[in-house]
């Protein structure tokens, strides 16, 4: 039997114009022997869940640079719960505050990443929390 | 509940779970499977293939459109869509983003999309791919897309599952021909020439209309955008049952010629419907399904039931010489190596 794969979706919610940043993480964790579901640009929260619900994943990966994500965070993780999937870890990269890491780790957020985070320590987060959710 | 029972009921969250069981050929994913298989066989299996980057992802997208919103008084279908993509060889893992291309579909409980990397073996991801499309089929969707890349063998036996396929082309590339060479013009049932807004369509539909008489060596006229095509004849003697492969030309950005080609395809199912091949395809699928497990299961139960040594000793004689690989197989069958 094959080893149990770990699947992400990585998603780039919000309005703003490039995903060059959750390109390059998609790719890094296909590298680090992840399946990577890539749903692109302008994603709704909705969108988002959905698409968690329908690959089944076990984490997922949200890039957001707009400033937006006290109101895109906490929607996607209330949907994802709201459809069964609680074990679904959320990781955050982007421009976040000092003063909004609390308040996302609260909400059950398993990791925030800043501009020029290791990728490394982001893959091995995603392993560990993966392998603790199971 | 059930995992079976669950998705009999709709739930698409033990759908999705039960698809990752069979992904991972668990033992929980083959019992569901067990269970679920006199609920299958109510789809209609597309495959759309075709070299990367031609448009598959986008036309599914439209397609998948127009039958929850049929523009010609049909009702809606229920539409799922296996979207697969290679796994990288070094490193096992795979980036899939073809749900970028389709999210004209969010929002719609009537639609179901997976992604799916081809892992391992050739023989695994067929019959991986085959665990998905029975999940789906007996969950209710009528219409079950399955997208892949390329034009090797994989692709040729993940379209054996499907009942109409269709092969995607792109003008522009001249010698793009070279793709539907290698044999994977016999799997299209309807060839897509895509991207029709971009210079060089009517060179490219020359060149298909030119591999399709090298391939159907029949005569047959076909009513092809109003104009009669002549498909020349070597062999008249075929019967006029046969089905040749219609060109259509779309643009998946717009959706323009999606109508048409919906037709091919409602076109395609009553064709196998009117000459018996819809069965006949369910059969040879079926056929080839159990033969393989067969066969994985004999190899597995053979190995239970080795004893390492007496398989060392056989292993020196052959090396030896002194048995043959076919001598050695029948020593094997004989039970020589058993436990
Ligand atoms: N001009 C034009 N561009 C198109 C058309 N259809 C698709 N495209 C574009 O072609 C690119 C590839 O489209 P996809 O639908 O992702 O193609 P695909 O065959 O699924 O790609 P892979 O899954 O990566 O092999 C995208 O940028 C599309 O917007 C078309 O009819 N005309
Ligand atoms: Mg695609």
């Amino acid at each position: 039997m094959p080893e149990k794969k770990i699947r992400v979706l990585v998603a780039k919610p919000g309005l703003d114009g490039h995903d060059r940043g959750a390109k390059v993480i998609a790719r890094a964790l296909r590298d680090a022997g992840m399946e990577v579901i890539y749903t692109g640009l302008r994603q709704t929260p909705e969108m988002i869940a959905e698409a968690a619900l329908q690959e089944d994943v076990d984490a997922v990966g949200l890039s957001i640079l707009s400033g937006a994500h006290m109101a895109l965070v906490p929607r996607v993780v209330e949907l994802l719960r709201k459809n069964g999937q609680d074990k679904v870890r959320v990781f955050v990269g982007g421009i976040i505050p000092d003063e909004d890491a609390p308040k996302l780790r609260e909400l059950g957020v398993a990791g925030i990443y800043g501009p020029g985070s290791l990728t490394q320590k982001i893959i091995d987060d995603i392993r560990n929390s993966v392998r603790q959710a199971a | 509940m059930n995992l079976h029972q669950s998705v009999l009921q709709g739930d698409r969250l033990a759908l999705a779970r039960l698809l990752t069981e069979i992904e991972n050929d668990s033992a929980a994913g083959q019992q569901a499977l067990n269970e679920l298989f006199k609920n299958t066989g109510k789809a209609h299996l597309i495959g759309v293939t075709g070299a990367p980057g031609t448009g598959k992802s986008s036309l599914v997208n439209q397609l998948a459109l127009h039958f929850r919103n049929p523009t010609n008084g049909d009702a809606a279908r229920r539409v799922a869509v296996v979207a697969v993509d290679p796994t990288s060889p070094f490193t096992g893992g795979a980036v899939l983003g073809d749900r970028v291309r389709m999210r004209e579909l969010s929002g719609d409980d009537g639609v179901f999309i997976r992604s799916m990397a081809t892992r391992g073996s050739l023989g695994g991801l067929a019959a991986a791919t085959a665990g998905l499309v029975q999940a789906l089929d007996a969950a209710g969707y009528e219409i079950i897309f399955i997208e892949t890349v390329g034009a090797g063998q994989t692709e040729v036996d993940i379209a054996k599952l499907a009942h109409t396929t269709l092969v995607v082309n792109v003008p522009g590339l001249g010698d793009d021909v070279q793709a539907i060479k290698a044999g994977i013009l016999e799997i299209a049932d309807i060839l897509v020439l895509n991207k029709a807004d971009r210079p060089g369509v009517e060179a490219a539909e020359r060149a298909l209309l030119g591999m399709l008489k090298l391939g159907h060596p029949t005569k047959r006229t076909i009513m092809h955008h109003g104009q009669a095509q002549t498909v020349e004849s070597t062999d008249a003697e075929i019967s006029g049952d046969m089905w040749i492969p219609p060109i259509r030309r779309t643009v998946a950005t717009d959706g323009k010629g999606i109508p048409e080609l919906a037709e091919a395809i409602a076109g395609h199912r009553l064709h196998l419907e009117k000459t018996g091949d819809w069965k006949l395809r369910d059969r040879a699928r079926l056929e080839s399904e159990v033969e393989t497990l067969l066969q994985q299961s004999l190899v597995s139960r053979w190995r239970e039931n080795v004893n390492a040594k007496k398989y060392e000793a056989m292993l020196e004689q052959l090396l030896a010489r002194e048995l043959s690989p076919r001598q050695a197989v029948a020593a094997m069958l004989n039970g020589d190596t058993a436990q």
